[in-house]
């Protein structure tokens, strides 16, 4: 996978988590991810095409999503219930969205499919592509999550 | 600027119209209402007097283009300030809403500071 690919979703999702739920995560060292088991409790997937092609995930554990989204809805939510798996669903939207337009400023044209989010302990994640796939892990207090990108050049 | 003006949400995502809802409020708008998709919005816009729209853009049944089409073809609303909320900041889908007569646009993430000022914007034009 391209490298340039990595840094629009790495500032993509601080940009989205710190406005819409005013957390800041901490990034840690991106390494490369074999099989498709999620690292985390629930997780959205969007598939990408264009310049870019493949697929993109966030992968939450439960804690992490639990915070993020309380502080997103101003309330205290303590399961994963439907607004989480929305929310899931609307971050990765997001954060797909905000790198596509830093990807649109270098000249890269990529297009986003509807987001899909899967939820369960142990639950897979089917790249597009099949895989490899590059993991950016973030951390905050309540828990970890990551991003999980598998993107090749578009034809 | 008068904050008791009645604002339509419309997003197909519940957890999305509470995040919007929650942003106005933090300005101090609180007289909203909401509906989950171009559809419903139209039901709302012919049945109560709405004074701004602010709506998603990717929605099932009928999108936010597709609304603010549908407003601004309709005698009686078709003045109506429309805000339209989007992840989709590319350059052809900015272009599609200006020409449609979209009021202005807003690329998510936001705060609500810049959904404000966006609002007030509009408003002033008026």
């Amino acid at each position: 996978m391209n490298v340039k690919f990595i840094n629009p979703f790495l500032e993509g999702t601080t940009s989205v988590l710190n406005t819409m739920a005013f957390v800041s995560p901490r990034a840690g060292k991106p390494y490369l991810k074999k099989d498709s088991m999620a690292v985390g409790d629930i997780s959205g997937i969007i598939g990408l095409t264009g310049a870019a092609r493949g697929s993109l995930a966030l992968s939450f554990s439960k804690g992490c999503i639990l915070k993020i989204v309380s502080s997103m809805l101003g309330e205290e939510i303590t399961e994963i219930n439907g607004d989480i798996k929305d929310a899931v669903g609307e971050l990765t939207n997001m954060v797909s969205g905000v790198a596509r337009k830093k990807l649109e400023a270098d000249g890269l044209n990529v297009t986003a499919a509807i987001p899909t989010v899967v939820a369960g302990s142990n639950h897979s994640i089917v790249h597009v592509l099949g895989g490899p796939s590059i993991i950016i892990p973030f951390e905050l207090d309540e828990g970890p999550f990551v991003v999980d990108i598998c993107l090749t050049d578009g034809t | 600027m008068d904050k008791s003006i009645k604002i339509l949400i419309v997003d197909d995502f519940a957890t999305m119209r509470k995040v919007i809802r929650n942003l106005l409020k933090q300005s101090g708008y609180e007289n909203i209402v909401e509906a989950e998709d171009g559809v419903n919005a139209l039901k709302v816009l012919q049945s109560q007097k709405i004074d701004f729209v602010v709506s998603d853009w990717n929605m099932p049944n009928m999108s936010g283009l597709e609304l603010l089409k549908a407003v601004r073809a309709d005698e009686e609303l078709k003045a109506l300030p429309f805000l339209m909320v989007t992840a989709e900041a590319l350059q052809e889908n900015v272009v599609a809403a200006v020409k449609a007569g979209v009021s202005n646009y807003i690329v998510k993430p936001f705060t609500s500071e810049t959904l404000d000022e966006k609002i007030k914007k509009i408003m002033e034009k008026i």
